[in-house]
């Protein structure tokens, strides 16, 4: 049985990886290379990396990264980062990265998810979506998230967008919930359970990860497919062998 | 030992080449039919769809070259699919050295598709490339089609309905899921595969 992803996120800035609290005030947390050694060997199974100033500066994920990492570790790894084209995507893809993510750029131009999905199949394409709830009540999408002085709102809807997203040929969804990022209260398991019935590859839950609890909540409740959490692993809060054994007790189908 | 990673225009060969290497192996990535021919081990790995992984193959003049293989071949993920007669995905005729059909995977209520995740993988044959920690474990796939169960069938895994997560005749065998991302079970097959399946 496919068992329940547990996914560090390292975010990058600089070459180092960065934490913020809602998207914002970004503090170095440590060294690319040693913090996905540390999350390989505690039984991480997956990895994720945001070059999280790439699409606001107009570049490109850095290269030598990728090969760094994808040298040292062998758990699978997905890399997002400033990805507007297929030859974007070729380059990160040949350095060593198992996927590629694709956020503000798809948004900028639609037809990229269906160009990259083309040329190397769904299963290689993610589409990470930021959303937040609105005053009226409606989750929306976020652009920029990654430069509080760019960053803006859509008007786009975000369930709409998964569908969209899904039509044109992203093979998972990371579903950022920005309201609740880096504050540890929890994974917001109405909006995931509503992306959830509107997702049929895989979903991720992103944002709000503080205690061993909110993991076993994610997944029974909202039915996730994996659960990324950043600064909780890397302060140490939380440590991810002991999570995937409790998990495993509580139920939850995990690779332990 | 000469290991030679087949160029099928797959685009993340990167991983594999590295996980050789911390084997300690440098593989070659090569479309070339004299190098394939004169290596140790071929592998032929893939990730993409299978009509365009078959026309490449086509357009190098490498369809007999592999199918003419006598040297331990092993296809890993789309490569293992090429392995087979037909591919669903597509609708292409494949290398067809493995008597076998690749076919979708059945999205049903809980059964998400692609199959993207860490799943169990259990041998169901003793052959040299399950050997040891191969043989059951933690495995990484990421795929949308796959082989069912067959005679080919060396290990199975199980989403929605069971399949073929390895596959072996004679010479060539193949792996649904990603030995070079699937942690410590990875690594043995690979072993396995490079050590003690002798040429």
């Amino acid at each position: 049985m496919l068992s329940r992803r547990i996914i560090a996120c390292l975010d990058v800035k600089d070459g180092k990886v960065v934490k913020g609290v809602r998207f914002r005030d970004h503090i170095v947390m440590g060294d690319i290379v040693e913090l996905a050694l540390r999350y390989r060997d505690e039984g991480a199974d997956e990895l994720v990396f945001y070059d999280i100033t790439a699409s606001p500066q107009n570049r490109t994920v850095e290269r030598a990264w990728v090969e760094r990492v994808a040298r040292e570790i062998d758990i699978p790894f997905c890399v997002a980062g400033g990805i507007r084209s297929v030859a974007d995507a070729r380059a990160v893809l040949h350095a060593g990265a198992d996927k590629i993510s694709i956020n503000s750029p798809a948004l900028e131009r639609l037809q990229l998810i269906d160009e990259l999905a083309d040329a190397f199949g769904v299963q290689c394409v993610v589409v990470g979506i930021d959303s937040l709830r609105d005053a009226d009540g409606e989750w929306r999408v976020r652009q920029y998230t990654g430069d509080p002085e760019r960053m803006h709102a859509l008007a786009r809807h975000t369930l709409d967008w998964i569908e969209e997203a899904q039509r044109r040929g992203a093979g998972e969804i990371v579903l950022n919930c920005m309201g609740s990022d880096g504050v540890r209260a929890g994974y917001d398991i109405v909006q995931l359970r509503a992306a959830r019935a509107v997702c049929s590859v895989p979903l991720i839950a992103s944002g709000g990860a503080g205690v061993r609890e909110h993991f076993r909540d994610v997944f029974l409740e909202a039915d996730v497919d994996g659960a990324l959490a950043a600064s909780v692993f890397h302060s140490g809060a939380l440590a991810i062998a002991g999570l995937k054994q409790w998990l495993d007790r509580q139920g939850v189908v995990v690779r332990t | 030992m000469s290991v030679v990673l087949v160029d099928s225009g797959g685009a993340n060969i990167g991983s594999v080449l590295y996980a050789l290497q911390r084997l300690g192996v440098e593989a070659t990535l090569t479309s070339d039919a004299t190098t394939i021919r004169a290596a140790d081990r071929v592998i032929l790995p893939g990730v993409g769809a299978a009509a365009p992984a078959m026309a490449r193959l086509r357009a190098s003049g490498l369809v007999e070259v592999l199918r003419g293989l006598t040297q331990p071949v092993l296809g890993v993920c789309l490569g293992m699919q090429l392995l087979c007669t037909h591919s669903e995905e597509g609708g292409v005729d494949c290398l067809g050295v493995i008597d076998a059909p690749v076919l979708k995977l059945d999205a049903t209520a809980g059964v998400r598709v692609p199959h993207m995740g860490w799943n169990k993988v259990t041998a169901v044959a003793a052959h040299p490339l399950c050997a040891g920690a191969a043989g059951a474990g933690w495995a990484y796939f990421v795929h949308s089609y796959a082989v069912p169960l067959c005679k080919a069938t060396l290990a199975t895994c199980e989403h929605g309905a069971r399949f073929s997560a390895a596959i072996g005749r004679g010479n060539f065998m193949g792996v649904q899921y990603h030995p070079e991302r699937s942690a410590a079970m990875g690594a043995a097959i690979l072993g396995n595969f490079l050590g003690q399946i002798a040429a």
